[in-house]
């Protein structure tokens, strides 16, 4: 059996963006996980989204430890850099790209497994440190790769294909991110690209750490009924807290004044988050009332989606450690390493 | 939108670019399949089916499958299918064991045709294996029609069309040569149970300028009157200087003729601007292939003779407005010449059909028809090929006469000509395994593939020597897997689906989309690509389980890869063959789809 590969096809009409890059450019190598496995949709956000944002591809570097989901930056932005890490290391690899060359725009893809088993205490850390990336967790509450164990995201009561409930209590990565001092915290559905696509450009605008938790159903060992992660449930019991637009800081901003209930996050980068449906009180930097919130909507058996907690006014990595404005690959050499006699005097100055 | 119903024959026929824009129907990208097989009788057969002469309308159809074709919208060239199908009757082997039979036993009817030209001879093709006694009565001495008198040689050997021809006239047409029909009276005498009308159009139109009557007005020549002499061998040569009037297919065989008849300097005089030319693209190009000159914006004025001796043409030279509605002249200029071609247009003619029988003519000589049926206002007799609406191709009257068969048929049978059995179509899945398809579903990139040509230097040596040489097995390996296999049909059950977007994620020409449902014109606009063409349909599902929005597909350039089947999880979408059953007279068909080895060609249902 040989994989399938989408074949280039020249149509004329294929739309360009800024750069003059069509969406197929921002593609990668065909993928070889299951056919209908969220992550692909996820991947086709990420391409979408990136290309879109007219990012040039070689300004990115995606990142990824072990499992199905860490195969997923192979296929997306064949231009990009990457580097596929050991086993939920993928955010002590991205810390140390960030810290070397902050210039470039990180997206770091995990999955439950490898971001809340193996790599939770990387994650926690990488949270504090609000380093500056995107980290996609894509979340089927499974171990597909080793044929549908429970991960430690599966929900209590939540069946396995063959018919055992979960017992053990499942890890929410929002609620780890609350507790961690994460300062951008979204979730969303594989399924469901009109809410994704624009949490992912938020993710990209945010400064610090964006993590977007995106239900992603494991269409081989997750996907019956039972499951509290299948594309028929989460159709089912997907609340969308927040109705979300992103607005480019670039483009011209002329929507007709929204609604009186819809608010607007300014980004960093002077970009917008404009929600809309927001329930009464509900604020998304409001770290007690959204964690009070969440756990609510979970207690119902609902999953709340969209931008659920963000924090524009933290410091990331770089600024809590005073480092220099740029990469250090464009530093020169003789002031990233200015000799024997620097060195001696910094220690001198230890003594 | 209301769900699409595919369950509709015509639905997906449509799909089939060019078999929905062949008059025959035929079934292209079946029959380009059985050539990348190498079942060249196969693809013959499949071809003879629906169009009759595959190896002359190899060379010489007018292709409206080919300015059709999905892939001109993908890659911006049609597949060669013209081409591809002088391949298969090129390489074919000896095919007449399949071919249909007269009966032993007759059915007692009997029919005339009139004329044996591809119209008339089709009406036989279908008619004669069904039991009738065929009579054709032809006004030369060699069957073919416009295809023998109008079609050079260069273009069209004797021996592809001697070929084709007299296989129908040998299942046991009764043919009389040397006949021409002087009097529709006294034919209808002849109590003939019906009377099909294949005579074409033969009048070639006269350009009443002063001096076209002069003395030297045996330099002055009707085109097809004149392709038609060459054709006899009764003219073997021309002027140094030859001026053709018009720009239409008949001028191009008249232009390229001439330079195998002694012509030096051959140029064809056109009055409108290029864009306005009759003449299809690749036979300007073969034109001027042969440095044969095209002017254009010359409007004629005279014949200029000097001493009874045709020197020259006078033209002006006009300028046209936008839309070449009007034109203003901007000089007059003569061009030296020893003959002049025109090619201006061919018209019906039916002195011979008196006007006292019941057979009413409209404007511009032709016949009075029902569309469909192509009975005239006598209900004995029909019409088809150019003698029914004017000048068309052969393709038309192959078509024509398929449709007149049928007529005939119920008219002998006393069914009422209007109870017309319909098309039916066969979906058949081509799932071979996770990844694999019965047909050759991935999109190969190849370039459409020249046609070699005899070189410059040789090719006017004889008239009857064929310019085109036709696909090498390399160049025929290249263009068979140009087709887009438009004829598998991407088929979709809703309520398999599960919405994961695999389908839409994978799909290289992002013509699919899940959205809620809307109005057309609406829904055009939001899919993954806006569908503007609006030529080809979107195919809407009904609703899909989980959330009720609806599956949306844009026909316009599916490549028909099979990526969205393969990818689905759950088989809500499959590649499923489409064949359309054309009926034909009595139902008897040659079905060149064999499934099983041994199976006979040919069924009778």
């Amino acid at each position: 059996m040989t994989s399938p590969t989408k074949p280039l096809i020249p149509l004329a009409v294929l739309p360009k963006n800024e750069l003059g890059l069509t969406v197929r450019d921002y593609e990668g190598a065909m993928s070889t996980l299951c056919a209908g496995c969220g992550h692909d949709s996820v991947t086709a956000a990420i391409t979408q989204m990136f290309f879109e944002l007219s990012t040039p591809p070689h300004l990115i570097a995606k990142l990824s430890g072990i499992g199905c989901s860490s195969k997923t930056p192979t296929y997306f932005v064949r231009g990009a850099h990457g580097f596929n890490s050991a086993h939920g290391r993928m955010a002590t690899i991205a810390t140390g790209a960030n810290a070397a060359n902050r210039e470039l725009t990180y997206i770091g893809i995990s999955g439950d497994g490898d971001s809340l088993s193996i790599g939770i205490g990387h994650l926690s850390h990488l949270m504090r440190r609000n380093v500056n990336m995107v980290y996609v967790l894509e979340n089927n509450g499974v171990y597909g790769l080793t044929k549908g164990q429970f991960s430690a995201s599966a929900d209590i009561g939540s069946r396995s294909k063959r018919g055992v409930p979960n017992v053990i209590a499942p890890i929410d990565p929002i609620m780890l991110g609350l507790s961690m001092g994460a300062t951008f915290l979204a979730r969303s559905f594989s399924g469901d690209k009109e809410q994704l696509i624009p949490l992912l450009k938020a993710a990209v605008a945010h400064k610090g750490l964006a993590l977007i938790d995106v239900i992603s159903p494991c269409v081989t060992f997750n996907d019956h009924e039972g499951s509290t992660k299948s594309y028929r449930f989460m159709r089912e019991h997907e609340v969308k807290e927040i109705e979300t637009d992103f607005v480019p800081w670039q483009q011209e901003i002329s929507m007709p004044h929204h609604k009186d209930d819809a608010r607007e996050i300014i980004m960093h980068d002077g970009s917008a988050m404009r929600f809309r449906s927001v329930p009464d009180g509900y604020d998304p930097r409001d770290r007690q009332s959204v964690e009070e919130y969440i756990r609510e909507r979970h207690e119902r058996g609902e999953i709340a989606t969209g931008l659920l907690y963000v924090n524009e006014s933290s410091s990331d990595v770089h600024e809590m450690n005073n480092t220099p404005e740029v990469a250090l690959s464009k530093i020169p050499y003789s002031r990233l390493c200015p000799g024997s006699a620097a060195l001696s005097k910094l220690q001198e100055d230890f003594r | 939108m209301e769900p699409t119903n595919d369950q509709d024959p015509n639905y997906f026929h449509q799909v089939v670019d060019c078999q929905w824009a062949c008059p025959a129907h035929t079934d292209v990208p079946g029959y380009i399949r059985l050539i990348a097989q190498g079942r060249f009788d196969d693809a013959y057969l499949l071809n003879r089916e629906s169009n009759v002469f595959p190896g002359i309308l190899g060379r010489v159809c007018d292709r409206p499958c080919e300015p059709a074709c999905r892939r001109t919208r993908v890659d911006g060239k049609p597949v060669a299918i013209c081409r591809l199908k002088r391949v298969a009757s090129d390489l074919k082997g000896d095919i007449s064991e399949f071919l249909p039979t007269a009966p032993d036993e007759k059915n007692g009817k009997r029919v005339a045709l009139i004329g044996a030209g591809p119209a008339s001879l089709t009406v036989a093709n279908d008619l004669v294996p069904l039991g009738y006694e065929v009579t054709i009565l032809e006004k030369y001495d060699k069957a073919g029609g416009l295809m023998r008198v109008n079609i050079p040689e260069f273009r069209l050997p004797a021996d592809v069309l001697d070929a084709e021809t007299q296989v129908i006239i040998d299942m046991g047409a009764d043919i009389h040569y040397n006949s021409p029909v002087n009097s529709m009276r006294e034919l209808l005498a002849q109590n003939y149970d019906a009377i099909f009308v294949g005579v074409g159009a033969p009048k070639g139109k006269e350009l009443e300028l002063p001096g076209r009557h002069d003395d030297a007005s045996g330099h002055i020549h009707i085109g097809i009157e004149w392709l038609k002499s060459v054709a006899f061998g009764h003219i073997d040569s021309v002027g140094e200087r030859v001026l053709i009037i018009g720009v239409g297919n008949t001028a191009m065989d008249c232009c390229r003729t001439s330079m195998r008849l002694g012509g030096k300097d051959v140029q064809v005089m056109a009055r409108r601007p290029r864009e306005y030319f009759k003449a299809s693209p690749w036979e300007l190009d073969d034109a001027e292939e042969e440095n044969i000159a095209i002017t254009v914006n010359h409007s004629p004025q005279r014949f200029v003779i000097e001493n009874g001796v045709l020197v020259g043409m006078e033209f002006d030279v006009v300028e046209w407005d936008e839309g070449a509605r009007h034109s203003t002249v901007l000089e007059t200029v003569v061009i030296p010449c020893d003959d002049v071609i025109l090619a201006i247009g061919q018209e019906n003619a039916y002195e011979w059909v008196e006007r006292d029988l019941g057979i009413e003519f409209g404007e511009w000589e032709t016949p009075v028809l029902n569309e469909e049926t192509l009975q005239s206002t006598l209900p004995n007799v029909f019409f088809g090929g150019d003698a029914a609406f004017g000048p068309k191709n052969i393709i038309w009257a192959v078509a024509h006469a398929h449709s007149a068969a049928i007529s005939i048929h119920n008219f002998c049978q006393g069914v009422p000509v209007d109870e017309r059995p319909q098309a039916s179509m066969t979906l058949v899945s081509q799932k071979m395994g996770m990844t694999e398809w019965s047909y050759h579903n991935e999109y190969n990139p190849s370039s459409r593939q020249q046609m070699n040509h005899v070189e410059l230097t040789k090719r006017f040596a004889a008239i009857d020597l064929e310019v085109e040489l036709g696909f090498d097995a390399e160049q025929t390996a290249r263009e068979v897997q140009r087709c887009l296999n438009c004829d598998v049909q991407t088929a979709f059950k809703a309520s398999l689906c599960i919405e994961c977007d695999a389908c839409i994620d994978i799909c290289p020409v992002r013509c699919l989309t899940i959205t809620s449902n809307g109005d057309e014109e609406d829904l055009r606009t939001r899919l993954s690509a806006p569908a503007d063409n609006l030529d080809q349909a979107i195919w809407v599902s009904e609703p899909l389980p989980q959330t009720k929005r609806v599956m949306v597909k844009d026909e316009n350039v599916c490549v028909h890869c099979g990526l969205c089947a393969q990818r689905c999880p759950t088989a809500a979408w499959d590649m499923e063959k489409f064949e359309l059953d054309i009926p034909y007279a009595g139902n008897f068909n040659i079905l060149g789809k064999s499934q099983f080895a041994g199976d006979s060609i040919l069924t009778r249902s």
